[in-house]
C-alpha cells in the first residue's frame, strides 16, 4: 500500500468515528551497538497504522516485548520514531519543534506504570502537581485552590496537599499521578499499564476514576495493558499487537467475542477466568513456545512458528490487516484471499 | 477444627502467630490461622498484597527469618497417614530432611530462585547431592535432563548447560520447576509462580503443574492473587485479609456463594473477561496497616455491613459444611440458612 493509502486506510479504520490520532507506518528501531558498528535492530515496532478515534478509549493489549509501552511512547513523542508519522488533530507531530511542540505537549499526557518510580520523592504532592504548569509558564491565581479541587477530583483532600509520595499507598501515588496528568487539561492520555502495580481491590477504584474523568473532561485515551480482563472494561477498541505488530484490531466487544486471529484465540483461552465451572469446562486453543526474539523476528506472519493454523505461505508472506466486518480488522492469511 | 469428611490430613496448621520486629513497630503479620491441607488437593491461599500468604508459606518450613518470629502455634506435617512431625519443634538439622525434599517450593521471581553463577543442571544436581539422592555432581547433571524433560523444557540436554541469564523467563521457572521436582517431594507449594510471566506462558506452566500434581500424587498449595487461577486450579482455597484467613471452602462453593463481605466484594472487583462489565465494583479504602490493625474484625473499616460487634471483637469462625466464615453477619443462623 502506498503512504496516501494507508492514510486514507487509517481514517477509515473505524466507520462512525472521527480520529484524534492517526499513526501511519510507525516504526521504531532501537540499534544494538557493538564495539564500533551496530550490530543489529530491536524491532520494537514495525511498520503499524492504527487510528484513536475522539473521545474513546484505544486499548493496546500484548505480551511483554510486543512493543505496546514504545508505541505510547512514541505517540507522545517522548521518542523519536525511526520513520511514519503520527497526527494529533491532523498535525504530525514527528515535525514539531520548540513552541509547537510544546503546545503539543500540554494536550497530551502520560500516567505510568509505576508510582513509586514516576513521583519525585523529594516534592510534596502540591509541587508534583503544581509542576506542570510551572514549566508550561501558566499563570493561576490561586494555585492551592486549583490544585486541591484536582485532588478532590481523583479522590483526595486537603490533608494530602503537603505530604510526601512515600507517605501514601500505591493507589493513592496513582491517583497523584492521574491529578498531575489532568493538571494541564489535556486532550488526550496514554496510560501505561496505570493498575498493574495495584491490588485488585484498589485496581477497582482506579479504573472507575479514569473512566469517570474521561466523561467529564471528554478525554480520549490509549490504554496499554497485558490484562485482557481491564482492557475490556475500559476499552471501546482494541489493538492486540505481537512482536512489534498489530495481529488484530477492532470494536472490544467484537474482538473478545468473535476473535479472527489465533494468537487472540490463544490469548483469551491463556486467561484465567475467575468461575470455576467455565474455567474447567471451556475449550481452550493452547499455543507451544514463547515468542521469538524481536531482533531477529520470523519471516512472513510474526506468529507462524507458534501457530496451531501454519500454511505454507505464513512465512514467505506478510498477511496485511483485512476488514472481517465492520470496523474489526485482522492480519492472517486464513483470511486473506 | 474439625476436618472435612474423607481428608487425609497432610499438613495442619494451628492458631499460627507471626510477628515481624521491625524498627516502625511489631508488624502482626499472621494472626490466628488454622487450616488443614489435605493429601493430594490442591489447596489456594489467595489474598491481596500483605495478607499473609507468603509468610504462612514460608513458615510451614520454618523458613521465617529475623527480624521474623513464629509466636506460637503449632504446624504438623503428615509423612504418612497418622505419623504427626511437629515442625516448629524439630531442630534445623531435621527441618532440612523436610524442606526441598519433602515439602519443596516455587517462588514468584525464577530470577532470584536461580544463582547467575551456576547453570541449570547445577542447581538440580547441586538439590539432588544435598538430599543425598546421587552419588556424585555428575550423575545429578544426568539426572537433571530427565527433571527438565519432566518440566516439559525445550531441547533440556542443551537448556541443562545454561545459565539463568540465557533462559527466558518461562524457561527459568521450568529449570525452578525441574529443580523443586528433584526431590521427589511430597507437597509442593507454588507462590505466585507465574506473576514473572507472561499469560500465554502462564497457562502452559499451570498445565504443567496440573498434570505433574495427578502424575506424580503431589499434594500442591498455590498461593495467589489472581481468582482466575483459583478458578482454575484449586480444589479448595483459603481467602486471607491482613494476616487471617476469613473463608475457606471448596472453590466451588466459594464462587458461587461467597459469604464474607471481603469475599464478595473481591470476587466482585476482578473482571471476568468473557463478559461485558459496564460499572466495575471497588473496595474503598486500603489494606491495613498491620503495626496498628483495626480492632475487632480487621476488615471492618472497609466492610458495608459495619456493626458495633465488628469493633469490639474479632469474629470466631462459623462452621458449615465444607465451607467456614468468620464473620459476625453470620453469628446467628447457621451457614446452611441464606441470610
Amino acid at each position: 500500500m502506498s503512504i496516501v493509502e494507508t492514510r486514507d486506510f487509517v481514517k477509515r479504520m473505524f466507520p462512525g468515528e472521527q480520529p484524534l490520532v492517526e499513526v501511519v507506518n510507525l516504526k521504531k528501531y532501537f540499534p544494538i551497538r557493538g564495539l564500533i558498528f551496530t550490530r543489529g535492530y530491536v524491532k520494537a515496532v514495525d511498520d503499524i497504522s492504527f487510528s484513536i478515534p475522539k473521545g474513546k478509549t484505544l486499548g493496546l493489549v500484548g505480551e511483554s516485548g510486543s512493543g505496546k509501552t514504545t508505541v505510547g511512547r512514541l505517540i507522545l513523542r517522548l521518542i523519536e520514531p525511526t520513520s511514519g508519522s503520527i497526527c494529533f488533530n491532523g498535525r504530525d507531530i514527528v515535525k514539531l519543534s520548540g513552541g509547537e511542540l510544546k503546545a503539543f505537549r500540554r494536550k497530551a499526557q502520560i500516567v505510568f506504570q509505576d508510582p513509586y518510580l514516576s513521583l519525585n520523592p523529594r516534592m510534596t504532592v502540591f509541587d508534583i502537581i503544581y509542576e506542570p504548569l510551572r514549566v508550561h509558564r501558566i499563570k493561576i491565581d490561586n494555585p492551592q485552590e486549583y490544585i486541591l479541587k484536582l485532588l478532590y477530583q481523583v479522590g483526595l483532600n486537603e490533608t494530602h496537599l503537603f505530604r510526601y509520595p512515600h507517605e501514601f499507598s500505591g493507589g493513592q501515588r496513582q491517583r497523584i499521578a492521574i491529578a498531575r496528568a489532568l493538571s494541564l487539561n489535556p486532550q488526550f492520555m496514554v496510560l501505561d499499564e496505570p493498575t498493574s502495580m495495584l491490588d485488585v481491590s484498589v485496581q477497582a477504584q482506579i479504573l472507575n476514576l479514569l473512566k469517570e474523568i474521561q466523561t467529564k473532561y471528554n478525554l480520549t485515551y490509549l490504554f496499554i495493558s497485558h490484562d485482557l480482563g481491564v482492557v475490556r472494561y475500559m476499552s471501546d477498541y482494541i489493538a492486540v499487537m505481537y512482536l512489534g505488530k498489530i495481529l488484530e484490531i477492532g470494536p472490544s466487544d467484537k474482538v473478545f467475542e468473535n476473535p479472527q486471529h489465533p494468537y487472540t484465540k490463544a490469548l483469551l483461552t491463556a486467561i484465567p477466568i475467575p468461575n470455576p465451572e467455565i474455567a474447567r469446562t471451556r475449550s481452550r486453543l493452547t499455543i507451544k513456545g514463547e515468542p521469538p526474539s524481536s531482533i531477529n523476528p520470523p519471516k512472513g506472519c510474526r506468529f507462524n512458528p507458534r501457530c496451531p493454523f501454519y500454511m505454507e505461505k505464513c512465512n514467505i508472506k506478510e498477511p496485511s490487516l483485512t476488514e472481517i466486518e465492520k470496523g474489526h480488522w485482522t492480519a492472517c492469511h486464513l483470511y486473506t484471499p | 477444627m474439625p476436618v472435612n469428611e474423607g481428608c487425609d490430613p497432610i499438613i495442619e496448621v494451628r492458631d499460627l502467630y507471626i510477628n515481624f520486629y521491625t524498627y516502625a513497630g511489631v508488624v502482626k503479620a499472621i494472626d490466628g490461622v488454622s487450616f488443614t491441607v489435605c493429601r493430594g488437593e490442591t489447596y489456594c491461599l489467595v489474598g491481596e498484597t500483605g495478607c499473609g500468604k507468603t509468610v504462612t508459606s514460608k513458615a510451614l518450613t520454618k523458613l521465617i527469618q529475623a527480624p521474623g518470629r513464629i509466636e506460637k502455634g503449632k504446624i504438623i506435617y503428615y509423612p504418612e497417614p497418622g505419623n504427626p512431625v511437629d515442625i516448629i519443634s524439630v531442630s534445623e538439622d531435621e527441618i532440612r530432611k523436610i524442606r526441598g525434599k519433602e515439602i519443596a517450593y516455587i517462588f514468584q521471581d525464577p530470577s532470584a530462585a536461580l544463582d547467575p553463577l551456576y547453570t541449570i543442571g547445577h542447581h538440580i544436581a547441586e538439590t539432588m547431592t544435598a538430599h543425598r539422592l546421587v552419588k556424585s555432581m555428575k550423575e545429578g547433571f544426568r539426572e537433571a535432563i530427565k527433571y527438565l524433560k519432566r518440566a516439559l523444557m525445550p531441547e533440556p540436554e542443551e537448556k541443562v548447560k545454561s545459565y539463568p541469564h540465557e533462559l527466558s523467563g518461562g524457561m527459568k521457572q521450568r529449570g525452578v520447576i525441574a529443580t523443586s521436582l528433584s526431590t521427589k517431594p511430597k507437597v509442593i507449594v507454588a507462590d505466585e509462580p507465574t506473576t514473572a510471566v507472561d499469560v500465554t506462558i502462564q497457562a502452559q506452566i499451570m498445565k504443567l503443574l496440573r498434570d505433574l500434581k495427578s502424575e506424580e500424587g503431589l499434594t500442591l498449595i498455590l498461593i495467589t492473587h489472581n481468582m482466575g487461577l483459583v478458578a482454575e486450579m484449586c480444589d479448595r482455597v483459603a481467602i486471607m485479609y491482613a494476616g487471617r484467613i476469613i473463608e475457606e471452602g471448596l472453590v466451588f462453593d466459594i464462587f458461587k456463594n461467597p459469604r464474607h463481605p471481603y469475599t464478595r466484594a473481591l470476587l466482585n472487583a476482578v473482571i471476568n473477561p468473557l463478559f461485558k462489565v459496564s460499572k466495575l465494583e471497588s473496595i474503598p479504602g486500603t489494606v491495613p496497616d498491620l503495626i496498628r490493625p483495626p480492632r475487632g474484625c480487621r476488615f471492618h473499616p472497609r466492610c458495608p455491613f459495619f456493626s458495633e460487634v465488628c469493633y469490639n471483637r474479632p469474629p470466631n469462625f462459623i462452621i458449615g459444611r465444607n465451607h467456614k466464615v468468620a464473620c459476625w453477619l453470620y453469628r446467628d443462623n447457621a451457614l446452611g440458612v441464606e441470610d
